[in-house]
């Protein structure tokens, strides 16, 4: 009797799982730098990655009814080998189907040649802005939905330029971002007619900054440039250069924003300026308003992360298939018109029209629209800090 | 060249070179006394110091928070020295409680030094771990009182001067407690019979337990002085800057500096290494364009930046020191003990 009535169980097993018979747990890779300079930053970026996951899961039209299941990965952000490490254990142990992430580029390009290219994983980063990923060989897998720094640096001169600032001084972090995000900002600033005292690189964690610091102030300059991290670094440059009385006022990329920066210096900083990737899309607003109290969605590269992990799962759905080898090439499709818009919340509707043969333009929170080798064309919001307060002034 | 540009020539020197590099040095000459106590003690490089710092500076830390709390504050100056006797008292029983646990196996077996070395790294991981634990990895405030004793703006105000001077509460009290700790220690060494039987333990392991030294109260007393010395500066390296557990793991690498340059083992050396390695950070790498506009007439001033170095060596300026001290003078300026 107990035999018969093992058989028949195992028989129904069966004949379930025969039903869905394409339907699969799929594995995402969430590889971002949960320890290290950014540290602060990354909750967010996480969470509005997996709110995209959990809206396809919960709608059951991905894959015939698959689900997706998240797989959070530490990549750091200064330690190389770390990010290698972490996304080698995703890739083999864990066998993630795609990753989101890394964050820092050092770690995405790290991440990105040593293990998703030699083992054929699509990675879109939502927040790493070196120019140098622009170039990098990729086979076609690499996306990210935020922009390359070769346009913030324009963005920035342009704020400057427009607040009548014409002699900054410099101070970035030693690393992918910092050097390449100095660079084009130093150039474009000179040709818009500005000068730059001086363009120096800090390290991040050293014990002292006083010699950078007073390098900086010696070059002088209406205001001082950090492109650094506001967990890093960048936190000890704007310390002594905010106690030594040698900057005023300061203009803060997106790695410098972040809640310390409101709760460390606040009202100390007030009149400094910044612009971070961000847009005023009607995306947006939509993307706030579904996130509500979970987290804040004003926190830098929320939107970008949310529309990595989405691009990534209707690219599936577009291919039919969660392997990345067949998806890769559907990434730009549904990035890019044609097709019916997709705003934040409606992965679900972009999976059936998908699932039906029809063709979808992901819109999404950051009004995706990916350019040359699958990047965002991106758009800023420009902050100012008013009563210790970041507060976006506009978008550009 | 008036007297007023003379002023801002010195002003400006003092703001950005002087008084950070003085709070500095004498940060990392208490940093160095702990090293080269133990190195003198008990013979070995104590790896384990910048975290002793990071976990004496945690309790410190948790204390202040619960005073601030309970609304005892210290008025004016930061209420985490009215903490920081307790931290000690907890970072020595730490400290005394892995030397009982690990330290003291090792030295019962005679062990070369070496093996401590690679030991007391395996005690830095794990003291890593548990502040880490305990706190967590991020940066965390704990200052409160009056932040400047004068601010840049104030005596841009006072003195008419174009250039500010700045003077932090806490780079006082840093330079204070610095001045006092290390005369008490000197006192200690020199005046105290405890202090003496240190000092032959130290001179000579044998010979010193030959004349009646209960060589396991000298261990005990160096572990209590260092984790006062480690409490201390991490207290008042913390009020200065910021505390987080990674920068007190990377600050193991200047106060080594600092102790070698001086000489390991030797306590004076130990200061004046810490000083040395601050000020060659900051006056080498100094961008003089400031300090030489006003000093020089008009015709004169410098356009560029009259920088010798780029700040991204000031690094590489201390170990340049270092390699230089110890090819010429290998016992380290004050002749210490290392061989």
């Amino acid at each position: 009797m107990k035999k018969l009535f093992l058989t028949s169980s195992a028989i129904a097993g069966l004949a379930f799982s025969a039903a869905g018979a394409t339907a699969e747990e799929i594995k995402l890779g969430v590889l971002l730098g949960f320890t290290g300079p950014v540290e602060s930053l990354i909750p967010p970026i996480a969470e509005a990655a997996e709110i995209a996951m959990r809206e396809a899961s919960d709608s059951g039209m991905l894959l015939g009814g698959s689900t997706v299941k998240s797989v959070r990965g530490d990549s750091t952000c200064g330690d190389s080998a770390a990010a290698v490490a972490a996304t080698e254990r995703m890739v083999t142990a864990d066998g993630v189907q795609a990753i989101m992430g890394a964050a820092c580029s050092g770690a995405t390009i790290a991440a990105l040649t040593n293990i998703a290219v030699p083992n054929g994983i699509v990675m879109i980063s939502p927040a790493s802005t070196s120019p140098a990923l622009s170039t990098t060989e990729d086979d076609g897998l690499f996306f990210r939905t935020a922009p390359s720094d070769a346009r913030q640096g324009q963005v920035m001169a342009e704020i400057l330029m427009e607040e009548g600032i014409n002699e900054v001084a410099v101070s970035y972090n030693n690393n992918d971002y910092g050097k390449g995000l100095s660079d084009s900002f130093q150039s474009a600033f000179e040709a818009a007619g500005g000068t730059v005292t001086i363009n120096a690189a800090h390290e991040d964690g050293k014990a002292d900054y006083s010699a950078e610091v007073s390098a900086l102030a010696s070059a002088g300059g209406q205001r001082l440039v950090i492109i650094g991290y506001i967990d890093q670094g960048g936190s000890g440059i704007l310390r002594g250069a905010l106690d030594s009385g040698a900057f005023d006022t300061f203009h803060f990329p997106d790695g410098m924003i972040g809640d310390m920066l409101e709760d460390n210096f606040g009202d100390e900083i007030n009149g400094s300026t910044g612009q971070h990737p961000a847009s005023d899309s009607e995306g947006n607003e939509m993307f706030v308003e579904m996130v509500g109290d979970t987290f804040d969605a004003s926190s830098p590269y929320t939107g970008q992360a949310y529309d990595a992990a989405a691009l990534i799962l209707l690219a599936m759905q577009a291919a039919g298939s969660s392997d990345s080898g067949d998806f890769k090439s559907s990434v730009m499709d549904v990035a890019n018109a044609p097709g019916e818009k997709i705003f934040p919340g409606e992965i679900a509707k972009a999976l059936e029209i998908l699932g039906n043969g029809g063709e979808v333009d992901y819109v999404g929170a950051t009004a995706v629209e990916l350019i040359g080798p699958g990047e965002s064309a991106g758009s800023y919001a420009q902050t100012e800090v008013r009563d210790g307060e970041v507060t976006t002034v506009r978008y550009r | 060249m008036s007297v007023m540009d003379l002023l801002n020539a010195l002003t400006a020197f003092a703001n950005f070179v002087l008084i950070p590099a003085t709070a500095y040095g004498a940060q990392l000459a208490l940093g160095a006394l702990g090293v080269t106590l133990v190195y003198g003690v008990l013979r070995f490089s104590n790896v384990a110091h910048g975290d002793t710092m990071a976990f004496g500076t945690m309790v410190t830390i948790l204390l202040t928070w619960a005073l601030q709390e309970s609304g005892v504050t210290l008025g004016s100056l930061p209420t985490a020295l009215l903490a920081l006797p307790a931290g000690i008292v907890v970072t020595a029983a730490l400290v005394l409680g892995t030397d009982r646990l690990v330290y003291r196996f090792y030295r019962a077996r005679r062990v070369r030094p070496v093996v401590f070395v690679i030991v007391s790294v395996g005690v830095m991981f794990v003291m890593n771990g548990l502040v880490r634990f305990i706190i967590g990895p991020g940066d965390q405030r704990f200052a409160d009182g009056e932040r400047f004793i004068v601010s840049a703006r104030e005596f841009r105000d006072w003195s008419g001067l174009r250039e500010g001077l700045a003077l932090k509460t806490s780079q006082a009290i840093t330079v204070v407690t610095a001045i006092l700790v290390v005369v008490l220690l000197f006192w200690f060494l020199k005046r105290t019979r405890m202090g003496k039987s240190m000092r032959a333990y130290s001179d000579n392991e044998d010979l010193a337990l030959l004349s009646g030294i209960d060589p396991n109260r000298v261990v005990a007393v160096t572990w209590i002085i260092l984790a006062a010395l480690a409490t201390v500066a991490g207290v008042l390296y913390g009020l200065d800057k910021s505390f987080k557990p990674f920068t007190y793991f990377q600050l193991l690498l200047p106060i080594f500096a600092s102790a070698i340059v001086g000489g390991l083992g030797s306590p004076p050396g130990a200061i004046a290494g810490g000083f040395l390695i601050a000020f060659s950070e900051v006056t080498v790498t100094y961008a003089w364009k400031k300090v030489l506009v006003y000093l020089l007439p008009d015709p004169l001033e410098p356009t560029a930046l009259v920088q010798l170095l780029s700040t991204d060596y000031k690094f590489a300026v201390s170990f340049l020191i270092l390699t230089a001290v110890l090819l010429i003078r290998p016992t380290g300026i004050f002749a210490g003990r290392a061989e």
